[in-house]
């Protein structure tokens, strides 16, 4: 697992490079979830709220809620999943990343877990 | 037959399954795997190659007796009567009102002994239907569900893999008949029958055999590229093939003429049976509603639930949808309005808060190639 990251309890993560976070799911949920065949993720400008739904991840099987792990406007999204879902289980925290938000309240990334306790939210399930 | 812990039936191989590292799921009281390598994967192997189910959960009622075609023929809307000793159809049980129980394979394995094939999560309420039905005929009932095990072997290579391990003359099987013999070296019914649209087989065992019969397929089958498959894959499989799935496509609410499968229901044959006057009427007066298949045209994956509309009208609903993993784009079965059918009608699938567009295709969405 990349270090340097901030979790959220559904299994987002976010890198943060200045004012702008990458915002991805994990290689666990990508797992749990199994093949994944589709990506719904929120247009260019859209502002999320911290732990708001504001998309959609697709497995064969079901379907499940992205969860915004910090406020933001979105500035970029991953163009290559609408016809290369299987990145995100191939590559979660690389090529299949999903957005990249410009910051609004970094005081929010407390709010999120560490590497640490990450780890220990997915020993525990 | 074993029982989980989790409260749940396990089959002879659910062992194997765990050691091959199965996602086990409940699925109709029963611990089953749901995928091993992932769906997608599962689902190509079969298309290309071949898979390996483990269909142990599913019912298996044997019928015998001097009646036992004219009881049959009673219980259910096919004519077992007309089967050939070693062949197969496909059936249902219907309810008084016509509506459907289950799906079935009906097999003929002697002039007075049939084996019917019920769903898992409708055997226990078939076999009580049955033994309801046939009172008063010159037969028996014997469930057999939980003493048989059921291994399937699906896909283009199933013949070249199976046939070294059988005494059944399996290339000369014709698709619907059934063979009795050994594989494996154990007593064995092999049916050229299948849920997947390949080329396959199913082989009925006695529970205590099943391991024996599962490895040696496992191995015969390594230098082919055989793999395991569960019941994700054996989903999207049978949706491409346009087959339907009780609880979806089929139910106590609809009649066979709705789901397309009249041609099951042989009014012609001599006698009652059971929703014979409903299914007359039900014949004369046309469907309610239509079994259809989607093209999903849009971004998006039509799913069992979703709401259907033709312009500003709800015409039905989706009954199954995935993403194709053949064809790459989504599909899915879906009662319409009779007057919104029709192939190349656009209609829309409503999506969380979008319409998305999807064209009425004919079934099946995929046909193998021979």
């Amino acid at each position: 697992m990349a270090q340097d990251l901030r979790y959220t309890k559904e299994h987002e993560w976010v890198r943060v490079e200045g004012d702008l976070a990458t915002v991805g799911i994990t290689d666990y949920a990508a797992q749990q979830l199994g093949d994944i065949v589709f990506v719904e993720l929120p247009e260019i400008g859209r502002r999320l709220t911290q732990f708001g739904t504001v998309g959609v991840i697709e497995s064969v099987k079901a379907v499940s809620d992205l969860f915004a792990p910090i406020s933001g406007e979105v500035v970029e999204s991953n163009s290559e999943l609408a016809g290369s879902p299987e990145l995100v289980n191939g590559d979660p925290f690389g090529k299949g990343w999903m957005l990249r938000v410009r910051i609004a309240d970094r005081s929010q990334l407390d709010a999120l877990l560490d590497q640490a306790a990450y780890e220990e939210l997915t020993r525990e399930a | 037959m074993a029982q989980a812990q989790s409260g749940l039936l396990a089959t002879p191989l659910a062992d194997r399954h765990v050691a091959l590292g199965a996602r086990m799921v409940e699925f109709a009281g029963w611990s089953m795997p749901v995928q091993y390598a992932g769906i997608l994967d599962e689902h190509r192997a079969v298309r290309t190659r071949a898979g390996l189910f483990d269909l142990s959960h599913m019912g298996e009622l044997y019928v015998e007796g001097t009646d036992a075609a004219k009881a049959l023929g009673y219980a259910l809307v096919s004519e077992p009567a007309a089967l050939k000793v070693g062949r197969a159809h496909y059936s249902m049980i219907c309810s008084p009102g016509g509506g459907v129980l289950d799906d079935l394979i009906v097999y003929r394995l002697g002039e007075e002994r049939f084996m019917v094939v019920a769903n898992a999560s409708n055997a226990a309420a078939v076999s009580d239907a049955l033994a309801e039905r046939i009172e008063g005929f010159k037969v028996v009932l014997d469930d057999r569900s939980l003493a048989t095990a059921l291994v399937a072997i699906q896909g283009p290579l199933s013949l070249q893999v199976l046939a070294p391990l059988t005494d059944v003359a399996i290339a000369d099987l014709r698709y619907y008949a059934i063979g009795d013999g050994h594989v494996a070296g154990v007593p064995a019914l092999v049916a050229r029958t299948g849920y997947t649209g390949e080329d396959g087989f199913e082989v009925f065992v006695e529970v205590a055999s099943a391991g024996r019969v599962w490895d040696a397929l496992m191995e015969a089958g390594r230098p082919a590229g055989v793999v395991p498959v569960g019941l994700g894959a054996r989903d999207t499989l049978r949706l491409e093939a346009g087959m339907p799935l009780y609880g979806n496509e089929l139910g106590p609410d609809t009649t066979p003429y709705e789901a397309g499968l009249g041609r099951v229901v042989k009014l012609g044959k001599e006698g009652d049976f059971v929703g014979r006057a409903a299914l007359e009427k039900a014949e004369s007066e046309g469907p309610r509603k239509k079994l259809v298949g989607l093209a999903v045209r849009g971004r998006g994956i039509a799913r069992h639930g979703y709401e259907l509309f033709a312009g500003d009208r709800r015409t039905g609903v989706v009954t199954s949808g995935t993403l194709s993993p053949t064809l790459g784009e989504p599909i899915a079965m879906a009662y319409a309005a009779p007057s919104d059918a029709e192939p190349g009608t656009i209609l829309e699938v409503g999506i969380r808060d979008q319409r998305v567009p999807a064209e009425v295709v004919v079934l099946p969405f995929y046909r193998r190639a021979t």
